[in-house]
């Protein structure tokens, strides 16, 4: 195996994937259909392979590639995986196969040209976490955009054009800084290797710089508050299939170019401005759960309660460094493995909750809460799943929701218990947004005609909700593999973190 | 003169013999659709390009007393503008031949400037650089008047010839003043002399001048009036022309000019490039933003990549400049195909020059969509696309120089221009077609097939990029 570029494959499989999915399905929508699927399968099942490889008890980057790609700049096509991007990966490819078996009768126009997309999303997606030269980081990271700008664009909701240009230019703004950033390490170190410039030492006025443009670019795709308006956004005018991949994946490249970059190669002016961040993951935690509370339109509700959610996520990240300034190294550990936990677990849930919203919407065309009522007596199995992912999204123990929320308010506690009482906070906002859905929506009278005539879900719905269930539940049970698949890179993180560059 | 200096001069003198048999060819040839003369002046530029390989050595050499300069930076931006006319002339023939313009005149004509440019970006005097200048405007004026009935075509020569007359004026006015300051025409001789002259009053006076003429070429705020007026009045054949080899032939003329003959002055030059760079960022950036014509788009987007590239002559490096000559080629190679996918849509009667006119290419034609999409994400400067490493480069550069405030201004505005050319891609996508009838690609085979590799080609460029910038260092490091 070890002579495979395996990560190579799981990059370009997807992507090459894509151009006989463009030219076969031209005429023939369901060869699109089926060749993506297996397309999808393969690099599912690639990137499983990468769990048996890999070895647990190391910190350091496994399955590397080292090719020289532009010697004039010094800029290597460098691939390798730790077990956060291992994590994250396999997150990345298993949503694309449940995002291809979902879009199957739903995307009727253009579907290989729609098929084609989420291949290439997915290859560029898998290509961020598995890059360990900047500048190619930086190229898929972008590249990345345009599938997404036409997925949401062509098969999108009526303000779809507003929405995923708002979508393109916030995230370009974000990430235009980090590029200067990127050249002056790269000026400063000569390479665009990561980990040449994690090591490299920075002057304290130097690290703020660079600090800052890393925390635009990645808030912006996290997003924290308040460079967080493009989501809710795009995910209501996206259909089903990209709002999925928006909220299981897309999201989580935020939170991974905090530990990839802005933590490990600006420690010191990450610590001097964790307040910052720790404040807005507050605000958001709190005050986006409100903004949440008073939806009417389901995919910009879940789209809060995201922002909601990956407040966590930055919190962890950031409260690790008041842990390691009172030397509770654990507690630190703790945090981010809170975080890294929350980013699957969150993949899961939200994934699953604009699945069952794109399913509401494809029998009834319409994504307002008052137009349902009563789902349970005429489509069972759906409200099942729907229950239970709403529990899931307010964190009920048992499900994955509760287990990364539960780790990060525990670090937080230990690093200030006011800190920890706003964060516990989100259990009762995020209970009372989703169970008040699901009180509406599920549960009550048959609210009209319409809703009488609803169909109950599909085997292959039921296939779709089914894999996300089973994850979170097992997740929410036994957190355990995940938990061991990233505590090595973490330890070496924590212990980063502890040693400033100045 | 010896016979060396004619060996230095091969090609040029080359090209200057075909372009003479191509005249008279025309003159006594009946052959309406002039394929012939299409493919003999293919086979004079392919030869030229032979000869310019084969007489490039790896030092630099000068003929004539120094008045023509041969060394790795004309090897580049000639050969390029060789590939870039070739690139015209089969997209032009359809075009010229479809609307029944004079295409005899457009070759000849289109050679000469090219001819135009190989002096220019090889002259090692001042002389050399205004002979080479005035024949290749000289022959763009025409080119642009081509299609004598369009009335849009003649305003637009007018508008071109008064303008660029004008600015003709400048530039010699400026040379001399310096030819007065420093006694010398050669450039090399007046680098030599700055450090010496009493004259430094006069010899900024003509550096303001000469600079004039130099932003005038590449169309820089606020010497850019002329340049959308032109590009959206000339046939677009002609638009190809001059929106690509001319912006090669500009940076070799500011690079012989500001490098070669006045790089002892260069914090002079330096700080009015960078103006020049804001100006032409914020201007080029801002007012594309309103246009509904997609030539007018394209041109006010082009002043735009001329602040870029002169981030990089700014910056005053060797690094600076190869970025900026690495930048040029890649606008040059942009722009062909952006205006050729405008001319593959065009028809007699309709110029398909409207960003309304192509709404829906997606479902009329996806190749040729796909295409535009390559070219409009690579001009916003996205990767994995040739635009965005010239993008990358020419920031570089201007951060290793110190002017990070420069760096931060052209990032910006590159977030700025995104919106239009995400314009061009939404009204490609995701609108419905305007009508049945309209907006089919040229059928011409050869057409198509050129412009869809020099689209693939910032694909395939955009991640094999290196070697190019790798000869535009040595063009300046030896």
């Amino acid at each position: 195996m070890s002579h495979w570029p395996l990560l190579s494959l799981l990059i370009w499989v997807p992507i090459a994937g894509a151009i006989p999915v463009l030219f076969a399905g031209q005429n023939r929508p369901s060869t699109a259909r089926w060749l993506t699927l297996l397309i999808s399968l393969v690099t599912f099942i690639l990137s499983l392979a990468l769990l048996f490889g890999y070895n647990y008890n190391s910190g350091a980057m496994q399955f590397v590639e080292s090719h020289a790609w532009l010697p004039a700049i010094h800029s290597r096509y460098g691939l390798g995986v730790d077990g956060i991007s291992i994590a994250l990966i396999i997150l990345t490819s298993f949503t694309n196969v449940l995002v291809v078996v979902g879009a199957w009768e739903v995307i009727r126009d253009k579907v290989h040209q729609y098929m084609a997309a989420m291949l290439v999303l997915t290859g560029l997606m898998i290509g961020i976490f598995a890059a360990t030269d900047a500048l190619l980081f930086y190229v898929f990271f972008e590249a990345m955009l345009i599938p997404m700008f036409i997925i949401i664009g062509v098969w999108g909701g009526p303000r779809r054009i507003y929405a995923t240009i708002k979508f393109f230019l916030f995230t370009m703004f974000g990430s235009i800084f980090m590029l200067l950033a990127l050249i002056f390490l790269y000026l400063k170190t000569g390479n665009f290797s990561i980990a040449a410039m994690q090591h490299v030492p920075l002057t304290m006025t130097e690290q703020t710089w660079i600090f800052f443009s890393f925390l635009i670019a990645f808030a912006v795709k996290v997003p924290m508050v308040p460079v967080h308006t493009w989501l809710p956004d795009a995910h209501v005018e996206a259909p089903t299939g990209g709002s999925v991949v928006l909220a299981a994946v897309m999201l989580k490249i935020g939170g991974y170019g905090f530990i990839r970059f802005a933590l490990p190669i600006t420690p010191d002016a990450a610590d001097h401005f964790a307040w910052l961040v720790i404040t807005l993951s507050l605000i958001a935690i709190i005050y986006i759960g409100y903004v949440a509370l008073v939806q009417e339109d389901m995919k910009k509700l879940v789209a809060y309660s995201s922002v909601a959610h990956m407040g966590f996520v930055t919190l962890g990240l950031f409260i690790v460094f008041i842990l390691i300034r009172d030397g509770s190294v654990d507690m630190a550990k703790l945090g981010i493995q809170g975080s890294m936990v929350q980013m699957i677990s969150h993949g899961f849930i939200s994934g699953a909750m604009f699945t069952s919203i794109g399913v509401m919407y494809d029998r009834m065309h319409t994504r307002m809460i008052k137009d349902y009522g009563g789902l349970a007596n005429v489509m069972p199995w759906f409200a099942l799943f729907m229950v239970f992912f709403g529990l899931a999204n307010a964190g009920l123990p048992g499900t994955s929701g509760f287990v990364g929320e539960f780790m990060v308010i525990i670090a937080s506690f230990h690093a200030s218990p006011w800190i920890g009482l706003a964060a516990a906070f989100t259990l009762v906002i995020g209970a009372g947004y989703t169970l008040w859905l699901i009180k509406r929506v599920v549960w009550g009278e048959v609210r009209s005609p319409e809703v009488a005539a609803m169909k109950d879900i599909s085997a292959r719905e039921i296939f779709v909700l089914a894999s996300f269930a089973l994850l979170v539940l097992w997740l929410g049970f036994w957190p355990e593999p995940l938990v061991h698949l990233i505590h090595a890179p973490i330890t070496e993180l924590v212990h980063t973190l502890g040693h400033s560059k100045l | 003169m010896s016979w060396n200096d004619v060996i230095v001069l091969l090609p040029e003198i080359f090209l200057t013999g075909s372009i003479c048999m191509l005249l008279l060819l025309d003159a006594f040839s009946d052959d309406r659709s002039a394929m012939g003369l299409h493919r003999l002046s293919m086979l004079a530029l392919v030869l030229t390009a032979g000869l310019v390989v084969w007489g490039h050595g790896e030092a630099a050499t000068s003929a004539f007393y120094g008045m023509f300069i041969n060394d790795t930076l004309a090897e580049i931006l000639i050969l390029f503008s060789i590939l870039c006319t070739a690139i015209v002339l089969v997209l032009a023939s359809p075009y010229l031949r479809q609307r029944r313009i004079a295409i005899g005149e457009f070759h000849t004509l289109t050679l000469f400037a090219l001819l135009g440019v190989m002096f220019l970006v090889s002259a090692g005097n001042l002389v050399m650089i205004y002979l080479g200048l005035e024949l290749l405007t000289l022959s763009s004026y025409a080119l642009v008047a081509l299609d004598r009935d369009s009335r849009l075509c003649s305003e637009a020569a007018i508008k071109y010839f008064v303008l660029g007359a004008l600015s003709s004026g400048m530039l010699l006015y400026g040379m001399s003043l310096i030819y007065g300051a420093t006694g010398s025409l050669d450039l090399a001789t007046i680098n030599a002399a700055i450090a010496q002259t009493p004259h430094m009053t006069l010899m900024l006076i003509g550096l303001v001048f000469l600079m004039v003429g130099i932003a005038f070429k590449f169309g820089a705020v606020p010497f850019h009036m002329w340049l959308p007026d032109v590009y959206e009045g000339a046939p677009t054949a002609v638009t190809i022309f001059i929106s690509s080899v001319s912006k090669l032939a500009a940076v070799g003329m500011a690079l012989r000019l500001l490098d070669l003959g006045l790089g002892n002055m260069g914090p002079y030059w330096q700080q009015m490039l960078a103006v020049l760079a804001v100006l032409s960022l914020v201007i080029g950036s801002l007012v594309a933003i309103v246009q509904t014509s997609l030539k007018r788009m394209l041109a006010y987007s082009t002043i735009g990549h001329m602040g870029y590239l002169f981030l990089g002559l700014s910056a005053g490096t060797a690094f600076g400049y190869a970025s900026a000559v690495f930048y040029a080629v890649a606008y040059s190679l942009m722009a062909t195909a952006a205006f050729g996918i405008i001319l593959a849509m065009s028809r007699a009667g309709f110029e398909a020059d409207q960003i309304a006119d192509l709404k829906g290419l997606n479902q009329r034609s996806p190749w040729f969509a796909g295409m535009m999409l390559i070219v409009m994400f690579s001009l916003a400067g996205v990767p994995p696309l040739f635009g965005f490493f010239a993008k990358l480069l020419v920031l570089q550069a201007a951060i290793q120089a110190g002017m990070l405030w420069l760096a931060i201004v052209g990032a910006v505005f590159a977030i700025i221009s995104a919106y239009y050319y995400l314009r061009v891609v939404k009204v490609m996508y995701f609108d419905e077609p305007a009508d049945d009838t309209k907006l089919a690609p040229n059928s011409d085979l050869s057409l198509r097939w050129v412009l869809s590799a020099n689209a693939l080609v910032l694909l395939v460029l955009g991640v094999t990029w290196s070697p190019l910038l790798e000869w535009c260092l040595r063009a300046f490091t030896s």
